[in-house]
């Protein structure tokens, strides 16, 4: 009974760091109809900047909390910055294109992050440096860590903050206009490329923030954490229903829980056969039997279109 | 190619066999020359060539003709390296003749493919391409893991002294005399690997031409008015993805044999990645092309791992950057700028230029 509440914490922190790099895709994804591939990357250099940030303050004297503050700024500001860059370089000029042409681009965009990461920050695993006082709490038998709690409120916060800006606010109207239909959108006089900008902004502050949560959850960054917390991060989108912004935030707390129960059962199940070390393949059949039984996901309207 | 050679007059005809025969011959004797020249280090690197160039062909089939991105291509080519190194090593204790395990190996590969692109080729191609993508991950994580409590593939220690290619009693393992001439190793595989390249070309070219080409390249094209011409998509790319699974899960097989040891190393992202540069940076959908970019990167890198460091320490005065990540990030550099400025590659398609041509005169008019 105690592992089954532990492993339901872990999972719901987890799930709360997926739903916020998914919404990232859903976003994207709702308004271009295309997966953006580096988005993992922007959440590994949020991580990797933050990182960084901390370690030129820590000695400053500084309070802790007002450390994590101004790196949490700094590297949403860089990460802003990246995702404006990609859809710059890699989207705008192929919004016309086949749609494979992106594809290739957003994998080459991937590709350059990554290996800029591990020329700039090294090959090796990084401790994340740990700020904040990590007392752990006992919540009847299972162990909640102060920096779990402030993850998942952070998470609910941004997502609260996320829904009424989308309801709530003429950018928010603009953004789903975009996404309902372009061309109308223009007629009734949008800034199109203005508002795929904010939204690529958005999603790469909110990756930012993920990165940084995940990295203080597990305490290390690594230039390769990117590329599987995006294919993580994009099975929760699709286990949501892909361009749902709620369906995201479910799909993403959702998979946190199946892979976690299932990494803390498995070896039960199996006898012995599987161990934990195959938590990161249930995210896949996660992802393919969503494909077979329900390609729309689990909120989603929309039957996906073909291309 | 046949439609080629019947429109040119005998002149041009006898002009067309010499060039052929002219590269046979170069094909022939180029495994010594390098050997003469460069070393036999090269040599063995004309091999892995010709492994990719095979791999590229294969992922030419799904990226070029039919237009669906796949991400995780090395998989296949890890089924079917595993399944030659479980069945022809004693990490099974099992031994079973090459031409027997080579065409599991594809077969194997083949039923992946299926399985894999059944539920995903419904959908719209970004699906494909991270589900391939996953697919890629988790059977580097079996790989991996499946050591314990059953070992099977020996974890990321990997399988060694796996059995060379035999026929009967020819290993090609070892150096034979033959017709005078001493051939090595690494000579006898080259010529191996030359002729299961020149097959997966062959098939390539036919199928191009065939109704099934073209179906796959009006999918590609625009796939609602390829079903609207009575094109089964569904099936037709299935079949696509089959096939390049099939020919990544040979090239596998004979990677095992040559290699002698398999270990979840070499079926990293980094190898997929590799594998459709290739096929971007040469020309989607087009055979010159393809070999042209697969000759490329295979060939480039090794010089970047032999220049890049002295280079660096001349100007710099220590290697400040490794030549493994350089690469990595010329290739994601190659693939954003071809698909920018040159997206039919550097060696386009005549299709591809017909269409081109064809806009260019619409505007004109």
């Amino acid at each position: 009974m105690d592992t089954l509440l532990q492993q339901i914490v872990n999972g719901f922190v987890q799930g709360s760091v997926y739903a916020m790099v998914a919404l990232g895709y859903t976003m994207v994804y709702g308004i271009l109809g295309l997966i953006n591939f580096a988005h993992g990357e922007v959440v590994m250099v949020g991580a990797m900047v933050a990182m960084s940030v901390i370690h030129l303050l820590i000695g400053s004297g500084l309070p802790p909390l007002l450390v994590l503050l101004i790196s949490l700024i700094i590297s949403m500001v860089v990460c802003m910055a990246l995702g404006y860059g990609i859809e710059r370089i890699a989207y705008r000029p192929l919004r016309n294109a086949p749609r494979l042409a992106p594809l290739i681009t957003a994998i080459g965009v991937s590709m350059v992050l990554q290996n800029l990461a591990m020329m700039f920050w090294g090959r090796e695993y990084h401790a994340f440096p740990s700020l904040l006082p990590n007392n752990s709490h006992r919540l009847s038998g299972a162990i909640i860590t102060e920096v779990q709690i402030l993850i998942v409120l952070i998470a609910l916060g941004m997502m609260g903050g996320l829904l009424l800006l989308m309801h709530r606010t003429r950018l928010g109207r603009a953004m789903r206009a975009v996404a309902e239909n372009p061309s109308a959108a223009v007629l009734m006089g949008v800034n199109i490329n203005g508002v795929i900008a904010i939204t690529f902004m958005l999603g790469s502050a909110l990756a930012a923030v993920a990165g940084i949560m995940i990295s203080a959850n597990y305490g290390i960054v690594h230039y390769y954490m990117g590329s599987i917390l995006g294919l993580k991060a994009f099975t929760a989108a699709v286990l949501g229903g892909i361009g749902n912004m709620r369906g995201a935030m479910v799909g993403g707390l959702l998979l946190g829980l199946i892979e976690s129960l299932g990494a803390g059962y498995i070896g039960d199940l199996s006898g012995g056969f599987f161990g934990s070390h195959y938590q990161d393949v249930f995210a896949f059949f996660v992802l393919i039997s969503v494909l077979i039984f329900r390609p729309s996901g689990l909120l989603g309207e929309r039957v996906a279109e073909r291309a | 190619m046949r439609n080629v050679l019947k429109h040119l007059s005998s002149k041009d005809k006898r002009g067309a066999w010499i060039a052929f025969v002219m590269l046979a011959i170069v094909l022939l004797v180029l495994p010594f020359f390098t050997d003469a020249l460069f070393g036999r280090g090269w040599v063995r690197i004309m091999d892995f060539a010709l492994l990719y160039i095979m791999l590229a062909l294969g992922l030419n089939i799904v990226v070029g003709y039919a237009g669906l991105l796949d991400l995780g291509y090395i998989a296949f080519f890890a089924v079917g390296a595993y399944c030659y190194a479980l069945l022809g090593s004693p990490q099974l204790g099992l031994h079973l003749p090459f031409w027997i395990v080579l065409p599991l190996g594809a077969l194997l590969a083949c039923i992946f493919g299926v399985l894999l692109g059944a539920p995903t080729l419904r959908l719209r191609g970004d699906y494909l391409a991270i589900v391939t993508l996953g697919f890629g991950e988790i059977i580097r994580i079996f790989l991996n893991n499946l050591n314990a409590p059953i070992n099977i593939t020996n974890g990321p220690q990997g399988i060694s002294m796996i059995d060379p290619i035999r026929f009967g009693e020819f290993s090609l393992g070892k150096t034979h005399e033959l017709f005078g001439l001493t051939f090595p190793s690494v000579h006898l595989h080259y010529y191996l690997f030359l002729l299961f390249t020149l097959l997966v070309i062959f098939i390539s070219l036919r199928l191009e031409d065939s109704r099934i080409g073209r179906a796959w390249m009006a999918i590609r094209e625009d796939e609602v008015a390829a079903e609207a011409m009575g094109i089964n998509t569904r099936n037709i790319k299935l079949l696509a993805f089959a096939m390049g699974a099939t020919f990544g899960g040979l090239a596998g097989g004979l990677f095992a044999g040559f290699q002698g040891f398999v270990s979840p190393e070499s079926f990293g992202l980094t190898e997929s990645i590799t594998v459709l540069c290739m096929v971007v940076l040469g020309g989607m959908g087009n055979i010159s092309g393809v070999l042209l970019g697969g000759i490329l990167l295979v060939v480039l890198p090794e010089a970047l791992r032999h220049g890049s460091g002295p280079a660096q320490q001349l100007l710099f005065g220590k290697t400040l950057i490794d030549p493994e990540s350089l690469r990595m990030l010329l290739f994601g550099l190659a693939l954003i700028t071809v698909m920018l400025w040159r997206p039919a590659g550097l060696w386009p398609s005549n299709q591809r230029r017909r269409e081109l041509v064809a806009e260019n005169d619409a505007a004109h008019l």
